[in-house]
């Protein structure tokens, strides 16, 4: 007979699971194992909220195993380290993000790409080496191999760094790859959520010019004077998006809904890069004219490798960059998923799990 | 009163022009401008026909001012040279392809990437920079500035190098600027026509594994046999398609009837890009999903500049790649433009201009 969650592994272990495709979490009991000579064990303080976590929670994408314990940005302090572990210590403060496994064999693992292994094993709701299913952030513990952990910098702060394990390397790695971190470049970004508003940040800490390109006019003061964005466009202003035709190096598409490209296809200079890295479930149009005629290019990017997620978290820590977080009560996971659903949240929220997280 | 296309200026030319969109082509008198300093006129002795001129005739882009003369694959004979004009002397073998004209002085204008320039004039159906239309090579003679004016080189043929002027220089650019030229690597054409059966032989010399993917399975044999590609794939055939996924370093697209972009893109390798060079008159569908999850990337390409086209086709002579043609009369080019329109040519018409073309 399966063991039950909270049987299959030797330490107990509690969090919020959904149980269904309505996505509600719940108290959950289960368990995590044992801290083997390359894992890392860590008392998970906080974890942020991906929208990531609410795709899955209702199995909006077909792959989620229930129940389900989402969160990707995890961090907290070592309680635990495995014999042959040698980059962290019992107090260190850690992350983890989205990925805990890969095949470690294959071009991309030798390249530290373990994103594009085939064998990559998220951190939650996927089937781990040992034939168990993993467990995400919203829980008291996590333990991982040593090499999907990353140190937190000391001066960034810990809730406030937490979104930068999956929503900071998700745009800093297309950043760099695609070759849009010169300065007196232009990049644009297009929507100002979790990801949008990380990728403003990270852009001006590069020295580029950033213009955020938007549906909601409302965003327009915070993107300027809080953000540091350079300019704004409403994307729904044709005479706006008119005026900054040609003028982008680059755009990071962060927007999942689906919505047209040609106008943003319009908005790059010759040469142009157009880099989604939200993923729209259906097809969108691709107008292919203009691709031709500047030589332009759509790609696309799925967080980043370990070595460079800790080459983004040093940046961040160099760079003060930190995501606009509102922390919240573990019990107040369910409204904040409703309020995730309707863009109601600037810009990250984030799970007090040290201090609000109590098992039954 | 505006000027007739005869009475324009000063040289008189002859050629053939579609009226109307019905893109049916007829004798069209018209004129050339005066040779200028910069000049060069050439007597056309043969015209590739391109796909584009079968989808400008019948304005399937929209963009069409009749009467159209089309061909932007031209060869010929210098008749006349400009006072500034040192490249070339009277007798040279030269060619036209897809550009005459640029304003030569913004960013991709220095960086010889005329055919990026936001000014840039096409060889037909566009403005002159003296307000008259360009009319393309299905005619006798043209006159060209001479930054636009290729050298082809002594040892190919006029005939069989005329498509390389459109044909070659748009599956050679991007193959090169994408990087698509590392030996030992994979690379897929799609669709096997002007455009594809080039790539193929690019790809070859470039030292790369080919896979052609075509919807045609009557064309696999020449595809292996004559062309020298090593796999062939009928890409509505589901098992091949399956055996084909995550195998290629980079696919050119060539074809410009609507199709799915998913299948080409799950046939990439991790970070394999998808180059399309083929224009189909609406929108493809394409699917983000396999983009993302494998940083994938899709670019577009058009053309060359003129300082690439003519490195083209010195390397095409160096390697004796020429296009695969079906030399035709005037007369002839109707049937022809049907026969295209069902890719019915193996696998570029080239009209024999000098020989055929009479008043």
């Amino acid at each position: 007979m399966a063991k039950s969650a909270e049987q299959e592994h030797p330490t107990k272990a509690f969090g919020w699971a959904a149980t269904d495709t309505s996505g509600v979490l719940s108290p959950f009991k289960f368990s995590r194992r044992e801290t083997g000579e390359k894992d890392v064990r860590f008392k998970v303080l906080y974890c942020g909220i991906c929208h990531s976590d609410l795709h899955m929670a209702k199995n909006d994408w077909g792959t989620s195993t229930y129940p389900i314990v989402p969160g990707h940005e995890i961090v907290g302090i070592v309680t635990e380290v495995g014999s042959k572990v040698g980059k962290f210590k019992v107090g260190d403060r850690v992350g983890v993000g989205c990925m805990v496994g890969a095949c470690h064999s294959c071009d991309s693992c030798d390249n530290d790409l373990e994103n594009y292994c085939p064998k990559m094993v998220f951190t939650y709701s996927a089937p781990y080496h040992d034939g168990t299913t993993t467990y995400g952030g919203y829980s008291d513990v996590m333990v991982a191999e040593e090499r999907y952990v990353v140190r937190i910098p000391d001066n960034l702060p810990l809730d406030a760094g937490a979104p930068l394990l999956c929503a900071g390397i998700t745009v800093y790695s297309p950043l760099q790859h695609f070759g849009l971190t010169k300065p007196g470049m232009h990049i644009g970004v297009v929507g100002l959520g979790g990801l949008g508003h990380v990728a403003v940040k990270f852009a001006k800490g590069f020295g580029v010019k950033v213009t955020v390109i938007s549906t909601s006019p409302s965003k327009k003061k915070e993107a300027i004077e809080h953000l540091g964005a350079d300019y704004f466009l409403v994307s729904r202003e044709p005479d706006q998006m008119q005026a900054a035709m040609g003028t982008m190096d680059g755009i990071i598409d962060t927007v999942s809904a689906v919505h047209p490209l040609l106008p943003l296809i319009g908005l790059l200079k010759s040469q142009g890069k157009l880099v989604m890295v939200g993923a729209p479930n259906r097809p969108l149009e691709l107008p292919v004219f203009p691709l031709i005629m500047g030589r332009k290019v759509v790609a696309g990017s799925c967080i980043g490798g370990m070595k460079e997620t800790q080459e983004m978290i040093d940046f961040a820590g160099k760079h003060n960059i930190t995501a606009d977080v509102e922390v919240i009560p573990m019990d107040y996971v369910n409204t904040a998923m409703e309020r995730l659903e309707k863009a109601d949240v600037r810009y990250r929220f984030v799970i007090d799990i040290g201090n609000t997280l109590k098992s039954a | 009163m505006v000027k007739s296309p005869e009475e324009e200026h000063p040289q008189k030319a002859f050629g053939w022009a579609a009226r109307d969109p019905s893109g049916t082509l007829s004798p069209f008198h018209f004129s050339r401008r005066e040779n200028g300093d910069e000049d060069v006129t050439v007597k056309i002795l043969y015209c590739g026909v391109c796909h584009s001129d079968l989808h400008s005739v019948k304005n399937e882009w929209g963009i069409t001012r009749y009467p159209i003369v089309p061909g932007h694959e031209i060869v010929g004979i210098v008749i006349q040279l400009g006072n500034n004009v040192k490249k070339f002397k009277m007798g040279d073998r030269v060619g036209v392809g897809v550009l005459v004209g640029s304003c030569k002085t913004c960013e991709t204008c220095q960086q010889d990437l005329e055919n990026y320039c936001p000014s840039m004039i096409f060889t037909y159906n566009s403005t002159s920079q003296d307000g008259t239309r360009t009319y393309g090579g299905y005619s006798d003679i043209v006159v060209v500035d001479q930054r636009y004016v290729l050298r082809i080189p002594d040892n190919m043929p006029l005939d069989a190098g005329a498509p390389l002027l459109c044909a070659g220089i748009t599956v050679y650019s991007p193959m090169k600027y994408y990087g698509m030229t590392e030996p030992g690597k994979h690379l897929g054409v799609a669709g096997l026509g002007g455009l594809g059966h080039v790539a193929v032989k690019l790809g070859k010399a470039f030292g790369l594994k080919v896979t052609v993917i075509s919807t045609s399975p009557n064309k696999e044999d020449e595809a292996i046999n004559k062309l020298g590609a090593d796999c062939f794939l009928v890409s509505t055939n589901p098992e091949k398609v399956q055996a084909a996924l995550g195998t290629m370093d980079y696919i050119i697209d060539t074809v410009s009837a609507i199709h799915s972009l998913g299948p080409l893109l799950a046939m990439l390798k991790l970070n394999g890009k998808l180059i399309t060079v083929g224009l189909p008159d609406k929108p493809l569908e394409l699917p983000i999903f396999p983009l993302v999850m494998g940083r994938k990337l899709i670019g577009g390409s058009d053309i060359g500049g003129i300082k690439e086209t003519q490195e083209m086709l010195d390397f095409c002579a160096k390697h004796n790649i020429t296009a695969d043609i079906e030399l035709i009369q005037m007369d002839y080019i109707n049937t022809a433009m049907k026969r295209l329109s069902k890719s019915d040519v193996k696998y570029r018409f080239v009209i024999d201009v000098a020989n055929s073309l009479s008043q």
